[in-house]
This record gives structure tokens, C-alpha cells and sequence, in this order.
């Protein structure tokens, strides 16, 4: 397909659209356009409508109402193949490639051609990635790949597949600041070549720098339309938050205490063997934020897990002052009098029941505490209004179940229980995650208030710019491996980076 | 792409949850619903629908001897169908409710047969234990080998029905066969002082249904054990984070499961309902109907209550019913298919609602590329 610079119609327009979950407005009366050879930043909070409006637009959802003009003209998506036919093409938060089959054979996989295999695949796929600058070897198996890697076979795929529109969900969540600006220069290639790109993000340094035009969304309704050049970060927040913010998290200095984890030599296996945490040696001290960063998927779900008992340890220790809590379950942990907290990435699907109501909840782990048969829901629902009322939980009445509240509800309950167990180290994983900014500041006061009572505070993240502000010492994971303790005062967002990406290298050399 | 057909498309959305109010009022229509479904299927046999369902209601209700009836139909039905629910809760798919019955009226005829002189109250007792505990290490079984290995307990426990089912053959046809028989392979009838006490007219089976109904009710709601089984019905990692002991739960409430069927089982053959003989034809089904009726009953004590004393009515009333206008034993089973299907098709009413929406549509073009 021919792309026409001077064309004057738009890429995409939306007009009215709205879209409903039941009585959740997702998309409220949204209007957005795009231009070819420009790229639209879609800013807002989580929760926003961001994915929702773009799924529409993918043929995932069917908007309840509304008009989208592609190119000019009123179509209707019905199917990710409508889209596909339209040249709408999106990039997801989670990839779709086949991990065992080369690049080349993702990218043509579905796709135009005849009931065979192209022999001269790899050399069009060579052509076509050297047309817009990528750097992609056609012959190297997904699995082999990085995560960026990876992501540049899904948009090498739309490309291929004749789109014109592109959509990234949170593209940058997953990479390296390095990757990050690989990503941004080959977006910039293909603005030129005339491609109309919509990029979902919540990053406002990365709308400054990539974008030519924001949509703001703010819960459900498109707020503004601003020029980038013709704003600032601090405009942006306002707009996408409502209300003015400030922007800094106050780190509190208090005084390093006692050694109270200690993490020594711990190896893990997953369940195909794999290593997944190598000889991994760290300290928590009372009264610190020890973060811990790193590519995701590089062993933090399972380091977490492993502290709490719930992972198979290899080899090493873990000890708890100077206990050895390895291979203990959190049973027996608990009973050795150890109040350790742990706030996993998983809130609905580990931390709580998420068919049951907040009072039932708020007694997970001390339903046992009471003698006799009986559970005592009594005490459990003086803490759930204790919870909701302190961490100002949005939600019907206590005895709402927790799938039913937004995601920064449903975390502040898990954090309001966790921290009214009064512990001595809390482990968070991606304690932030989908919470709007609000919740996440009232997230990282609770965590600082923790820290001025002594507590250790181990903090998987996965947003740098927070972590520097917000911790002490910043761990980074990579491949598994500690490739650096660092002091969060003196170091650079640049540096973790490397840190981050050192051992890939590594990795990538020991298995050629 | 100009093309402007004007063009309804559907799509189905996920509604609000409504007051459970309305939530009756719904399952009541559907009920109501259903009836009229079934009338005209009854419509298409050539019998006046109106004639028949009313038969269908006193003839199960309106003498003493047929409330009786109706009675031996509800009492295993809501004992088997509690049993069920204790393990649908933790979502483990315990579909052995069959063999778990047969099971414990084995075992209870075991106790009968070994200590057969004993006094009757302890006697009853007796068969009970055995039961409880026979029948509950039956169904504990397949809830060891899901732990242990992973196995699918929907396959197991089903297959463990076929194990009951032809041990009470082998016992038939040889150390329990009744020589007094005549060759006619059957079981001796129970002792008499094995035979359940009569309480207002019929077996006081009724008097264990209304306690059961009690404390299953508190076990779910108020105990430490009810709320562990919640919680690894919702989740396991949950319920492993929490420091629950899962496999021990998954095993408890098995064992709990069973033994509430195995005990249905045991007041079965004891009861008045198979003239205190054990047959291979004892459960005849009722395992597999609590299964429906668990569902039915949403897993609550209340609404199992209910839908045991539809499902015995309905099944009761037709078999008056048929007789009287002389159809086939079929026309309940379908009756009753046609009720199951109406009352799932309005949870599905309840959970989503479909939109309609007129739009300027390309469907018409689409068509065309298509093709």
C-alpha cells in the first residue's frame, strides 16, 4: 500500500466513543485523532480507559457507541481482522510469538503467502527490517530472544502485515532505559515513512520525548489535546491526574539498624530445572528500602516467594535475624514468632481471596489465632473498617468481595492487613502496579512510615525514576544474578540500565 | 468503504449484579417458564397440561401415603446433595456421589451383618461410624491421589462409582448372597433391629436432614474449617500463602464430602424406601442428580433444600402423573431436562445482558471481500 504524506484525511478519528463494563464507565463521549507521519501519545492513569479505547480500535471490544473514521471513512471494527484489513495494528502488553520458530517464521506466520513456506522469507524480512532501520537477525529463534527483541518481531509483524497504524500498549514497560531509546528511534523511522503510531503510556519523560501531539484521558473521558512542544511534565500531571501534584517522594533518613534478612548464596530452580536465581547474596537492614530492579521476569517473583516460603530453595540460606528460615513453609514460619509481610505481584491470585469480602480477608492469616472451631469475624470487621477508613478503600461496605474493587482498592486492603500485622520486614513486589498516582503516594507513605518503626522494606520495582527517589540501596537482578548493589543517592537511572542489561551479553555469549 | 448500510450488530456485555430480590423473582419466573415449556410439550402428547400438572401436585402431595413417598425421594436426595456441596465449595469436582452412597449403605450392612445381636440404638450407631468412616476413606482416596499425583478428580471419582457399583455385585453373588433365596442371587434383608426408627409415620431420616441442614450451615459460614475451604476453592496459592496446609484440607473436606453421601447411603438401606435390603440398585442415580441439585441450590444449605423438594415433586408427581394418563416413564426426565435448561439459560439472563445496537455499519462490504 502506498502511503500519501499529503493526504488530509485523518488516520483515525473517534468520535463519541463510550464503552461500559457493566456500570463501569470505561470510555466516556471519548474524541481522539491521529495523523499519518505523526505519533500520538495516549497519557493517563491507570484505569483511565487507555487499553479499552484501544482494544476497540484492535477489534477486541465493540464500543457501546460512537464513530471511528479510518482514513476518512466510518467503519466498523468488528474482529481483529476487520482491524488487520483497515491496517490497524497493535503491539500488547503481553507478546503473541511462537517461542521455538525463528523470527522470519513469526513475522510471515498467518499472514499474506500460499499454504508453503516462503524460502526467500528471511531475505524479505532482512529487507523489510533494514528499511526502517531495525536490527533483527530473521533466522534467530524467539526463544533465544530479549524482551526487546522480541517486541521488534511483533512490530516487524504488523509492518509486514501491511499496517499503517500502529498502537503500543506500555511498550517501554518491559525494557532497559537503553531499549527504550533503541525502541524510540525506529518509531521515529517510521513516523517518517508515514505511519500513524498511537503509544500508551503513563511515563510523562517518554511523552515528552517521543510524541508530537497527547491525548489526555482522565477516568474515562479524553481530557485535552495538547502539542507536545507546547507543554510540560508538570501541565501534563495536572491534567492527568485533575488536580495539581507534586511530583517528589520524600525520602526519610533514619538510621540503618540491625541486620534482620539475610540472604546467602540462594540458588532456585523452576520447574524445568532452570535456574532462575543464581547464587544470589544480599542483606536487609532495619529501617532501609532495599529495591530490588531489573528486567521483569529476571528471578523477582521467585526471590520473593523463596524469602516467604513458598518456593523450593536449591541451595543457600535464608535467615532471619539468626534463624535459619530455609525450607519452612509459612506455617511453620509464623509460628517460630516471625512477623514477616509479603505483598505479592499476584494480589487476587496469592494475596487474597478474591471471591471473598474484606472481612473475611483482613483474617487470612490470623483466623487460626482464635481457640476453638469457630472463626471470629468480629475482630476481622473492626480491622476491614480500620483498613478502609485509613487507606481510604473506595468500596460499597466491607462485605463487598474484593474482585469486585478497582485495582489500587484491592491493594491498599492487601497492604492495610499486611501492615497491621505489625512486621518486622515487609516484601512488596510490584507494590504499584495499575494504581493511579494518588494511591501510589499513599502506597509509598505507608512503606516510609514502616521504615521510621524499623521495619526492612524489600521493594521490587519496576519504575527507576521511583526507586531512586524512593529507596536506599537498589539491588539490580539480572538473568537471575545480582549484577549490583548500589546506593540510590549516588547513582544514575543510566547506570541501573547497564546493570540491568550487563549479564545479558553474558547470557547470550555462554549459550553461542 | 462508503457503504452505509444501516445494520443492527449484537453483542453480549456483562451486566451489574442485581438485588437478590429480583434474583428470586427471576428464578421464579424461570420455574414458571419452564412449566409452560413442559405444558406444551405435554400439549404435544395430547394431554391437557393443566390436568396433568395439577396431578402432578396431588399426587404427590395430596395423601398421606404419597407425602410419605415424596418424602423417601427428598430425604437421600438432600443428604447426598449436602455432601456434594461440601466438596463443590473447594471446587474439587466430586462426581462419586453415586459410588460414596452405595459405599456407605455397604458398610452399614457390614456393621448389621457382623454384630448382628446387638441392641438396637447401638446398632444404628454402629452402621452409621462404619459408614461415615468406610464411605469417607472411599471418596479420601481419590482426594489422596490428586494431592499425591495430580490426578483429575472429575475422571476418579466417576470411576469409582463403576468400583462400588460391582462390589456390591461380587457381595451379591457370593458371601452375602441369602441362601434363603432359593438360588435367586440376592442380599438377606436387614436384621430388624438394624431398620432406622419410625418417627411420625415415616423413618426419622427427615430429623438427620434437618440437623444436617443446620450444621452444614454453620460449618460453612461460621467455622475455621468452612472459611479454609473457601479459600482454597477461591485459591490455592492463596490458601498457601495464608499457611494452610492444602493437601490436608483437599483431604479433610473429601473425607467430609463422602462421608455426608456415604451416610445418605447407610439411612438408605436401612430406611423404609428399599425394604432394608441392600441392592445394586440402591443409589439408583441419586448421586448423579445431587450433583444438579447442588448447582441448582448454589451451593447453599437453603437453596439445596429447595431444589430437593422441586426435583421430588416433579419426580414423584410424574411418575403419578404418567401413570394416570398413561405415558411413558420418560416424560418426567425430560420435564425435568427442560426445567434444568430454562433455570441455567436465566443465570446466564442474570450474569449478561444483550445489546443491540443500530449503526452505520460495513458489514455488507465485508461480505463482499469475503467471498
Amino acid at each position: 500500500m502506498t502511503i500519501d504524506n499529503t493526504n488530509t484525511n485523518y488516520a483515525i478519528e473517534l468520535k463519541g466513543i463510550c464503552k461500559s463494563f457493566g456500570t463501569v464507565k470505561a470510555n466516556d463521549n471519548i474524541d481522539l485523532t491521529v495523523r499519518f507521519g505523526e505519533i500520538l501519545a495516549l497519557l493517563g492513569e491507570n484505569g483511565s480507559g487507555k487499553t479499552t479505547l484501544m482494544n476497540m480500535l484492535s477489534g477486541i471490544y465493540h464500543p457501546d457507541g460512537g464513530s471511528i473514521y479510518v482514513d476518512g471513512n466510518e467503519v466498523s471494527i468488528q474482529s481483529p481482522e476487520d482491524a488487520k484489513r483497515l491496517g490497524i495494528g497493535m503491539v500488547h502488553q503481553h507478546f503473541k510469538l511462537v517461542d521455538v520458530m525463528t523470527a522470519a517464521d513469526n513475522i510471515t506466520l498467518g499472514g499474506k503467502g500460499g499454504l508453503f513456506v516462503k524460502k526467500d522469507r528471511f531475505k524479505e524480512i532482512k529487507e523489510l527490517s533494514e528499511k526502517y532501520s531495525f536490527e533483527l537477525d530473521p533466522e534467530k529463534l524467539v526463544m533465544n530472544m530479549s524482551v526487546s527483541e522480541k517486541q521488534t518481531v511483533e512490530i516487524l509483524k504488523l509492518m509486514y502485515n501491511g499496517a499503517r497504524i500502529l498502537i503500543l500498549d506500555e511498550p517501554t514497560a518491559v525494557l532497559t532505559p537503553q531499549e527504550t531509546e533503541k525502541l524510540f528511534d525506529i518509531l521515529r523511522n517510521m513516523k517518517k515513512e508515514g505511519c500513524a503510531i498511537i503509544i500508551i503510556t503513563h511515563k510523562l519523560n517518554e511523552v515528552m520525548s517521543i510524541s508530537d501531539r497527547v491525548t489526555i484521558l482522565h477516568k474515562g473521558k479524553s481530557v485535552q489535546t495538547v502539542n507536545t512542544a507546547e507543554t510540560n511534565p508538570n501541565e501534563l500531571t495536572e491534567l492527568m491526574v485533575g488536580h495539581p501534584m507534586q511530583l517528589s517522594i520524600r525520602r526519610v533518613e533514619c538510621e540503618k539498624g540491625e541486620n534482620i534478612l539475610h540472604v546467602h548464596n540462594l540458588t532456585l530452580e523452576n520447574s524445568d530445572g532452570a535456574e532462575v536465581i543464581k547464587k544470589l547474596s544480599f542483606d536487609l537492614y532495619e529501617g532501609e528500602i532495599l529495591g530490588v530492579a531489573g528486567v521483569a521476569g529476571s528471578g523477582q517473583k521467585e526471590l520473593c516467594e523463596a524469602i516467604a516460603g513458598l518456593y523450593p530453595i536449591k541451595k543457600g540460606a535464608v535467615l532471619y535475624r539468626d534463624m535459619n528460615i530455609e525450607g519452612k513453609t509459612p506455617r511453620e514460619i509464623i509460628d517460630l514468632g516471625i512477623s514477616m509481610s509479603f505483598i505479592p505481584e499476584d494480589r487476587l491470585g496469592m494475596g487474597l481471596a478474591a471471591s471473598l469480602d474484606i472481612v473475611d480477608n483482613m483474617m487470612l492469616k490470623t483466623y487460626r489465632d482464635k481457640k476453638g472451631i469457630f472463626v471470629d469475624r468480629v475482630t476481622a470487621e473492626e480491622l476491614a473498617n480500620k483498613v478502609v477508613e485509613e487507606l481510604e478503600v473506595k468500596t460499597p461496605d466491607v462485605h463487598t468481595p474484593v474482585r469486585q474493587l478497582s485495582g489500587g482498592n484491592v491493594q491498599k486492603v492487601l497492604l492495610g492487613r499486611e501492615i497491621a500485622a505489625d512486621p518486622s520486614v515487609i516484601i512488596t513486589a510490584y507494590a504499584v502496579r495499575g494504581l493511579d498516582i494518588n494511591s501510589s503516594y499513599t502506597i509509598y507513605d505507608a512503606l516510609n512510615e514502616q521504615k521510621e518503626r524499623g521495619v526492612g522494606v524489600l521493594f521490587i520495582g519496576e519504575d527507576l525514576d521511583v526507586m531512586l527517589e524512593l529507596c536506599d540501596r537498589i539491588m539490580v537482578l539480572c538473568h537471575g544474578q545480582c549484577s549490583g548493589i548500589v546506593e540510590a543517592k549516588e547513582t544514575t537511572k543510566e547506570y541501573l540500565g547497564l546493570l540491568m542489561t550487563a549479564s545479558v551479553t553474558e547470557g547470550e555469549n555462554d549459550e553461542q | 468503504m462508503n457503504n452505509k448500510n444501516k445494520k443492527i450488530s449484537i453483542h453480549i456485555a456483562k451486566r451489574p449484579p442485581l438485588p437478590a430480590k429480583t434474583v428470586t423473582l427471576l428464578y421464579i419466573f424461570a420455574i414458571f417458564l419452564a412449566l409452560c415449556f413442559g405444558g406444551i410439550f405435554i400439549l404435544c402428547l395430547g394431554v391437557n397440561p393443566f390436568k396433568f400438572f395439577a396431578k402432578v401436585f396431588t399426587g404427590s402431595l395430596q395423601s398421606k401415603l404419597a407425602r410419605v413417598a415424596l418424602m423417601r425421594i427428598i430425604m437421600p436426595l438432600f443428604i447426598t446433595s449436602i455432601g456434594v456441596s461440601v466438596a463443590f465449595k473447594m471446587k474439587f469436582w466430586n462426581t462419586g456421589a453415586e459410588g460414596q452412597f452405595i459405599m456407605g449403605a455397604v458398610f452399614a450392612c457390614w456393621a448389621a451383618f457382623t454384630f448382628e445381636n446387638l441392641p438396637q440404638p447401638i446398632m444404628l450407631l454402629l452402621m452409621a461410624v462404619s459408614a461415615i468412616i468406610g464411605g469417607g476413606l472411599f471418596g479420601m482416596v481419590t482426594a489422596f491421589f490428586k494431592c499425591k499425583f495430580g490426578t483429575n478428580e472429575t475422571l476418579l471419582t466417576l470411576m469409582f462409582n463403576y468400583i462400588a457399583l460391582y462390589i456390591v455385585q461380587l457381595l451379591r453373588d457370593g458371601i452375602w448372597r441369602d441362601p434363603a433365596a432359593g438360588g435367586f442371587p440376592k442380599i438377606a434383608q436387614l436384621p430388624e433391629n438394624a431398620w432406622v426408627y419410625q418417627l411420625g409415620g415415616i423413618d426419622m431420616t427427615w430429623v438427620i436432614c434437618i440437623i444436617l441442614y443446620i450444621i452444614a450451615n454453620i460449618y460453612f459460614s461460621k467455622t475455621k474449617q468452612g472459611y479454609e475451604i473457601s479459600v482454597v476453592g477461591d485459591s490455592q496459592n492463596t490458601a498457601r500463602y495464608a499457611g494452610m496446609d492444602v493437601n490436608k484440607i483437599v483431604m479433610r473436606t473429601m473425607f467430609i464430602s463422602s462421608a455426608i453421601c456415604a451416610l445418605a447411603g447407610m439411612f438408605q438401606v436401612a430406611g423404609d424406601g428399599t425394604s432394608h435390603t441392600l441392592t445394586t440398585g440402591i443409589a439408583s442415580g441419586i448421586g448423579f442428580t445431587a450433583i444438579t441439585v447442588a448447582w441448582l441450590g448454589k451451593l447453599n444449605p437453603t437453596g439445596i433444600m429447595a431444589v430437593s423438594v422441586l426435583f421430588g415433586i416433579l419426580e414423584k408427581g410424574c411418575g403419578v402423573a404418567k401413570s394416570t394418563f398413561n405415558l411413558s416413564p420418560a416424560v418426567a426426565d425430560i420435564l425435568q431436562g427442560i426445567i434444568l435448561f430454562v433455570i441455567l439459560g436465566f443465570d446466564f439472563v442474570i450474569t449478561y445482558k444483550i445489546v443491540f445496537d443500530k449503526k452505520n455499519a460495513n458489514a455488507e462490504e465485508k461480505k463482499g471481500e469475503n467471498a
